[in-house]
């Protein structure tokens, strides 16, 4: 494991990096440093900002400034390895796969020389660690897909996809959690309102949690959309190993 | 008790001190461009700290009161009226039901603040008034104030004590070049000592592409040593990132919360005032200085603004 190092982010802010790749060692470090952040009492500290590499820490220099700050978060990383990771939870996230909820499903089942069921079966598999959040409000960023079902994204992207909508590119798969423009290919949908606003949680995922997604009908669909935001998804805890 | 739009300006939105507490769901934290001329905004009307406040740019807007109401006017120098009479900037004004204030032009920096005594009556949308453009999200409808919308006000006050000592001299002065101090990382180890020479003695434009996520600057390229991209990691107020391309990009109010291009430097608090101000074909220069330097500018203005607040109040 590569040396933690504390990097200057301007005067508000730090970034503590733990390395430069993407895994889920790496991530699981950063679960653990932000959990003993939590759990010290620093004061000072204002948000915090998991990315696949690093833990950006938001601090008010009016409490605490860079070199006592640096000092306490040192002092969290020697007891680091004795914090016990609670489980991750899984969020159980539906899909109706393909027609018009998914209008690439038949291109991407073509491209891996599979049927689409074999698709949504390689797809809906696995548990799928959230590295982190970017890029709009509640965006995902998954860890690694079946490469069996990996595609190209489109040549032109879509001016608009609809929030709900569930992509691939490449071997990344993802949910766009608002209407966005996107050149992923589109194999299904959620009722799921991944970011709502105006809910007391505004955004379900958290870094640190998994995704499964599972198959569902129509009439599922409808049902589950029906219930807007006060629909509630399913977690449960994850077994690991 | 509202106000309402008659002419929107080219791009006025509300902003408080912005959405925080949201960046690891990649909610942007928005907010006002020149946070320190909003906050002294609210200060000249007895606003509490991060009171939301127009924030108005380059063309300001037309705005016709239906209620009395005492506003200041801050940060750059965009020419505003009442009634068509010059209005002093920096300056608690009460401004009576039916009066109209205008925006003739910019004539120094970039973007102006309006605060109303009692503030406006917007709700908050994830803690916060702030007009997110990108996700829609926050102040009006989650965009930019358009022809004929009513700004409702909460509870609009004429009542301030001592309203003709309520002023402080205009903070903003135009440069030919001005100077941002930058504290060096969290990536300057990507960059060669030539590129971290470069980058801390060249002069740099501003390019028309500039907005509130970023303002973009051209001028000699930033030489790289190891690759410009890295994988992703977050994105403070101020972030200089420099692509392949050599050529940073200062990362403002509505940047993403993460990114995958090196950052050089971050600019101190401490100059928002500056940056916020900043516009296309303005020159600019970096000026290296530590994080305690940075840390001390900052509480010295901190203590500066408490220091107005409390001055204001007893006066």
């Amino acid at each position: 494991m590569t040396e933690v190092r504390f990097l200057l982010a301007g005067d508000s802010a730090l970034s503590v990096e733990f390395g430069n790749e993407i895994s889920e060692a790496i991530n699981a470090r950063i679960r653990a440093f932000r959990i003993a952040l939590e759990r010290s009492g620093i004061p000072g500290i204002q948000e915090t900002t998991p990315t696949y590499r690093s833990l950006m820490v938001h601090y008010d220099p009016g409490v605490i400034q860079y070199g006592p700050l640096t000092h306490a978060l040192q002092g969290l990383l020697a007891g680091l390895d004795r914090i016990e990771l609670p489980p991750s939870q899984v969020l159980e996230i539906p899909v109706l796969y393909g027609g018009e909820m998914g209008p690439d499903l038949d291109f991407v089942a073509q491209h891996a020389g599979k049927t689409p069921e074999e698709v949504i079966q390689l797809h809906s598999t696995p548990e799928y660690l959230i590295y982190m959040l970017g890029f709009t409000p509640g965006f995902t960023y998954l860890g690694s897909m079946d490469t069996a079902i990996a595609v190209p994204r489109l040549e032109t992207p879509r001016v608009k996809i609809p929030a709900g909508s569930v992509g691939i590119a490449g071997s990344q798969t993802g949910v766009y959690p608002i209407d966005s423009p996107g050149g992923w290919q589109l194999i299904g949908r959620t009722p799921v309102r991944m970011y709502d606003p105006d809910r007391p949680v505004p955004i379900l995922p958290q870094a640190g949690q998994y995704i499964k997604f599972y198959p569902i009908g129509r009439a599922e669909f409808d049902e589950i959309a029906a219930q807007g935001a006060g629909y509630t998804c399913k977690r449960r805890p994850r077994k690991e190993g | 008790m509202s106000i309402t739009v008659l002419n929107p300006g080219l791009l006025t939105t509300v902003q408080d001190m912005g959405r925080t507490g949201y960046q690891q769901f990649g909610v942007s934290v928005s907010g006002a461009m020149d946070p320190r001329a909003a906050e002294i905004a609210n200060i000249l009307v007895d606003n509490p700290s991060g009171e939301a406040v127009l924030e108005c740019t380059m063309m300001g807007p037309h705005l016709q009161f239906d209620t009395a109401v005492c506003i200041a006017v801050t940060g750059g120098d965009l020419g505003p009226t009442l009634d068509g009479a010059p209005l002093p900037s920096y300056r608690a004004v009460a401004v009576q039901a039916g009066q109209v204030l205008r925006f003739t032009g910019p004539r120094a920096g970039c973007r102006a603040f309006i605060a109303f005594s009692g503030g406006l009556d917007i709700p908050e949308v994830m803690g916060s008034r702030s007009t997110d453009l990108k996700s829609k999200l926050g102040g009006l409808a989650g965009r930019k104030l358009e022809k004929g919308d009513v700004l409702p006000l909460r509870a609009p006050r004429t009542d301030l004590k001592n309203l003709s000592g309520r002023s402080i001299a205009p903070e903003f002065v135009p440069r030919p070049v001005y100077t941002l101090r930058v504290v060096l990382g969290p990536q300057d180890d990507a960059f060669s000592p030539e590129g971290i020479r470069t980058f801390l003695t060249q002069t740099y434009t501003v390019t028309p592409q500039s907005d509130r996520m970023g303002c973009r600057l051209e001028g000699a390229a930033v030489q790289h040593t190891a690759p410009a991209d890295i994988i992703s990691d977050g994105i403070a107020f101020g972030a200089i990132q420099v692509p392949s391309s050599g050529m940073p990009i200062i990362m403002l109010a509505d940047r993403q919360t993460t990114g995958g291009y090196t950052k050089i430097a971050n600019v101190i608090t401490a100059d928002f005032r500056i940056l916020g101000q900043l516009k296309a074909g303005d020159k600019l220069r970096f000026e290296g200085v530590s994080i305690q330097h940075a840390q001390d500018a900052l509480l010295t203005q901190r203590k500066a603004l408490h220091n107005l607040r409390h001055a204001l109040q007893v006066c």
